[in-house]
């Protein structure tokens, strides 16, 4: 059965590898790209000189979920609600602690570093930071250039091809690949990262807060040039983010995470509509939001809900449901029994004992 | 608490132990030495060599012979040298021991007093002329070598300038501090002097940097828009945060020299510290001696580090819990 | 209008690289009444930051020349000597940066910092200086201030900390708080705590200068707005007229180009081509011009702030006419939503 995964695992590794967009047509939408079932990622801290208890940090604790092709799944929270690591789990950046992860129906979470390798080009990442994730020694082609180099994409002349398209089709200029990461603003620092995570021709592209580290109007440019290479590619994005403004414009489905868990799955548009889990509400209460007398329209003003405390530490999670310590309907189930992520309608999910779902 | 302490004196034990184990076994790989023949003196005949291997003991295998040397040293405490006969090594220990931690406090203070002042200042004054000019002076002091720089000072307080200047310079050697506070603090005046010369200038070098670093911190924005005063930043903030890496590299400097590392400065002024007697019993590879000074050495090195962690843990907040 | 607290004509920051030398900020001129909270918004490279350190001449670089008038209570800050300058900074200006986690000295308690700035200015003693240290902790919200006060800065978190950070800063009352980007590294809900505290001390009396790239924030808070780029100022106004009624193609763009959490649903967002310009290459005419979709032959020369039509309070610095500007801005708007395929492609050309 392994045998055959491989074979199958190298067929679409070359063909994709080969440029052509082989499957992108007979892929039904909602055909699942991605499944993560019941993943956690736990780390285990030193023990300090007084305590002896090895204290464990639940940094992904029990996400289930799945991505389907062609959409754009956004993950949202706040800092130190494991949406990073989750996204490392899901391409097997990190292993897992338990659960597991299905790409393109092979189970990527249990395969050998070398069979994983002709998965890899499938699934790229494109990370927050375009100074730190870039070689700052190497000329912006040779970085791009690198993946195809890897998983072995040809000859010079070919290579060379590749990244002179991929320059073109992010919005570089084919003078900058000879330049170095330095040289480039921030927001052409990310067009290299997402020319390299291209370079596969992927079909899975996990984004992790790509564009925080940008100004507002840089932000807007790479955010266009994602529904563009959407578009154009038929990409499938997991969109790490915090902006909750951001993940509404780019994600079809949303993933709201709190401390390891994810409390709520909805369509974007249902979910900033009406918001089923008390913390979701609370998030989206708490943005700021651009009153310009409806030049821009807004929605109606809503409720203001400002959270009192901030998030507990991932290490000494409460117990029952994570969010229960701030939750301002809170109630005596919520301390006993962790809530499962279960269906309230509409193809959505909640983990709450008591949904919004009357309002 | 105690468990760390424990812990400390757990791994000092160790180390100690390791290092004696170290000393003996290559005392005793060392080809050509034969201890017997050394305490027997030049040209002794078979029987007497016989004689005296058995009587210390040399005849015995190793680990029995490295147990009888630890048991004379640390149970009995009346290890003998091979070389002095009848000169035990443990009282000559207690009696260097002062001498070193008189050179090597009183260069210590003098050094941490002239560093601290010469490093923040030249952070303080970076960008003008005076900077460059104390942070020569301290490259000067790093690169004189300790003996050089006390054979001249010697050459010029006791023969040169002797008649004229330096005329109140008593001859090298020790006064005890309890026989007569004066004459000790001049006798130690010029020893200290050199000593703390070399190390003054890497500890300005040092902290300099962690000054001029700790200036450009978010914290000394903070404390400036507080409204304090530039002195206050200086020394209050920025000073002493940048003190912590300081007395890390201090404690092991600290440890080190009074472990006799301050050797050539004993030896160049007649001291008779630590460092004279390791450098004597080296000479005449002399086992019990060296024996002696080494594990004592270990004592201090791994004292002064201990020290360095509880005071580092003082001096940082963050330590504390970590 | 009621006499500015704080009015600054004419600043210029520039800084001596080897490049020769820079202009941070090029003769910027505003001023906060009592009482209000005058939001400045820019991206990186405006001057926002720059001109703030300038007034209180934080800016302690030896590279750095600042030239201008800044008046504060009737005084020029600029040409104040050391000493009474330091008694304005933290008594009568207070200042809260951007980062809570690198903003306090490690080494000392929360309450001994703020103690410390207390007894910079007041003639107190330790124990009143630390009693009003612990009031102050619990009026901006942390629970059991009396025993937190003894808490170091790495034993809070990134909200406490800048909650502990406001609390010095308010520990002298001051007349006016200049805040640089106090929100930016905390976490939303966070945020929204400490934007309603920022109201209650503004409610109290002071003025606030609120710096921020995120115009959410400024619309939420601010009575006034101070658009910067390019070490100028692009528009000036109140609150409502700005947003509802926005004059300089900078401030459209950076309205239309945030996504929002509520409101219709795009798929490509409205964009600023190019990037920001950087302060070592200000062009010498308008300085947004090269990005800006409506440039024309006038874009060379430098416009001045100056009133549009009407309301004399709301002024902007661009050539376009003054009475048509909300059609302009829907022909932008269209322009700047624009895919890559259709019209010039601004950005490859603005950087190339």
């Amino acid at each position: 059965m392994t045998a055959q995964n491989i074979a199958a695992a190298d067929g679409t590794g070359d063909a994709r590898l080969d440029g052509a967009d082989d499957a992108g047509d007979a892929r039904l939408d909602g055909d699942v790209l991605l499944r993560a079932t019941d993943v956690t990622k736990h780390y285990l801290l030193r023990a300090d000189g007084l305590a002896r208890r090895r204290r464990v940090l639940r940094a992904v604790d029990g996400v289930s979920l799945e991505v389907r092709a062609g959409e754009t799944l956004g993950i949202v929270g706040e800092s130190g609600c494991g949406k990073s690591t989750l996204g490392r789990c899901l391409v097997r950046l990190t292993e897992l602690t338990g659960g597991r992860v299905d790409f393109d129906g092979q189970d990527i979470s249990t395969l050998s570093m070398r069979r994983l390798r002709p998965v890899r080009p499938g699934m790229q990442l494109v990370f927050q930071d375009p100074q730190a994730s870039l070689n700052p020694r190497r000329r912006a082609g040779d970085i791009v250039a690198e993946p195809l180099l890897v998983h072995r994409y040809g000859d010079g002349a070919a290579v060379r091809r590749r990244v002179a398209e991929l320059f073109d089709v992010v919005g570089l200029a084919a003078g900058h690949l000879d330049r170095y990461p330095h040289e480039f603003s921030g927001g052409q620092r990310q067009r290299i990262g997402i020319a390299r995570a291209l370079a596969t021709n992927p079909k899975l592209i996990v984004a992790d807060e790509p564009v925080s580290a940008l100004d507002v109007s840089i932000q807007a440019q790479v955010l266009n040039l994602f529904a563009d290479l959407q578009e154009e590619f038929a990409l499938t994005y997991v969109f790490i983010a915090h902006d909750l403004g951001v993940v509404r414009h780019v994600s079809d489905r949303i993933a709201v995470m709190y401390l390891g868990e994810i409390v709520e799955l909805a369509g974007t548009e249902a979910l900033y509509e009406a918001p089923h889990h008390p913390y979701t509400q609370a998030l989206l209460s708490a943005v700021p939001d651009i009153d310009d007398g409806g030049a821009v329209a807004d929605g109606p003003p809503r409720e203001r809900i400002v959270l009192t405390g901030e998030v507990p530490n991932p290490v000494d999670k409460p117990t029952g449901c994570p969010f229960r310590t701030r939750c301002p309907y809170a109630r005596e189930l919520c301390a006993l029994e962790r809530p499962r992520l279960t269906p309230t309608g509409h193809g959505r999910r909640t983990a709450c004992h008591y949904p919004l779902t009357s309002a | 608490m105690l468990q760390f302490a424990l812990k400390r004196f757990g791994s000092a034990l160790l180390v100690m132990f390791a290092i004696s184990v170290l000393v003996f076994l290559i005392f005793f790989a060392t080809p050509g030495v034969d201890p017997a023949a050394r305490i027997a003196g030049r040209n002794a005949d078979p029987a007497t060599l016989a004689q005296v291997r058995h009587s210390f003991g040399l005849d015995r295998p190793m680990p029995v012979r490295y147990l009888l040397m630890m048991r004379h040293l640390l149970v009995d405490r009346d290890l003998e040298s091979f070389v002095n006969r009848g000169s035990k090594v443990i009282p000559q220990i207690l009696q260097a021991t002062p001498v070193t931690l008189s050179l090597v406090i009183g260069a210590a203070l003098i050094w941490m007093t002239a560093g601290i002042i010469m490093g923040t200042a030249a952070a303080a004054l970076r960008g003008k002329a005076a900077d460059p000019l104390i942070m020569l002076v301290g490259v000067v002091g790093v690169s004189l070598p300790a003996y050089w720089l006390g054979e001249v000072v010697n050459l010029i307080t006791q023969k040169q300038l002797h008649d004229s200047v330096f005329s109140w310079v008593p001859p090298p050697g020790y006064v005890g501090l309890s026989q007569d506070a004066g004459q000790w603090a001049l006798h130690m005046l010029f020893p200290w002097l050199t000593l703390a010369l070399l190390y003054a200038g890497i500890y300005a070098r040092l902290l300099r940097g962690e000054v001029v670093t700790a200036l450009g911190e978010d914290y000394t924005r903070t404390a400036r828009a507080k409204g304090l005063s530039e002195r206050r930043i200086l020394v209050r903030h920025a000073l002493r945060c940048s003190l912590i890496p300081i007395v890390s590299l201090f404690g092991l400097d600290f440890g080190a020299l009074v472990g006799g590392a301050a050797l050539l400065t004993e030896v160049v002024f007649g001291l008779p510290g630590i460092g004279k007697l390791t450098f004597d019993a080296l000479q005449n590879l002399d086992l019990p001696v060296i024996m002696g000074t080494v594990l004592y050495a270990a004592f201090f090195v791994v004292l002064a580090n201990a020290l360095v962690d509880i005071l580092y843990a003082r001096l940082d907040p963050r330590a504390r819990h970590a | 209008m009621p006499e500015p607290l704080l009015d600054v004509r004419d600043l210029r920051v520039s800084f001596r690289t080897r490049q020769g030398s820079v202009t941070a900020v090029d003769g910027l001129s505003f001023s906060v009444a009592p009482g209000e909270i005058l939001g400045v918004v820019g991206e990186s490279g405006s001057g926002k930051s720059v001109s703030m350190l300038a007034v209180l001449r934080l800016l302690t670089n030896p590279n750095v020349t600042v030239s201008g008038e800044v008046r504060f209570q009737g005084r020029d800050l600029l040409a104040l000597p050391d000493k009474e300058m330091r008694a304005v900074r933290g008594r009568e200006i207070a200042m809260v940066f951007q980062d809570p986690m690198t903003a306090l000295t490690p080494v000392y308690t929360v309450g001994w910092q703020i103690a410390e700035q207390i007894r910079a200015h007041d003639r107190v003693s330790r124990r009143e200086a630390r009693a009003r240290a612990v009031r102050l902790l619990s009026d901006v919200g942390i629970p059991d201030a009396a025993s937190r006060v003894n808490a170091y800065p790495h034993e809070f978190s990134g909200g406490m900390r800048q909650r502990a950070v406001i609390a010095m800063a308010l520990s002298c009352d001051p007349a006016l708080l200049i805040a640089d980007e106090p929100t930016t590294a905390l976490d939303v809900t966070v945020q929204a705590q400490i934007l309603d505290l920022m109201r209650e001390l503004n409610g109290r009396g002071s003025a606030v200068v609120l710096i921020t790239h995120d115009m959410g924030v400024i619309s939420q808070i601010a009575d006034r707005v101070l658009v910067m780029y390019g070490g100028r100022a692009a528009e000036e106004g109140p609150r409502r007229a700005v947003f509802h009624g926005p004059r300089h193609p900078y401030t459209w763009g950076l309205l239309d180009s945030v996504p929002r959490v509520g409101g219709a649903r795009l798929r490509r967002l409205p964009t600023i081509a190019g990037v920001p310009v950087s302060p070592g290459a200000l062009p010498p005419g308008c300085a947004f011009a090269p990005r800006c979709r409506l440039r024309h032959d006038r874009c060379a020369e430098l416009p001045a702030l100056a009133a549009g039509n009407g309301d004399a309070g709301h002024r902007d610095a661009c050539w376009l006419p003054p009475d048509d500007r909300g059609s302009l801005r829907l022909t932008a708007r269209a322009a700047a939503t624009e895919g890559p395929g259709t019209g010039p492609d601004m950005e490859k050309e603005a950087t190339a």
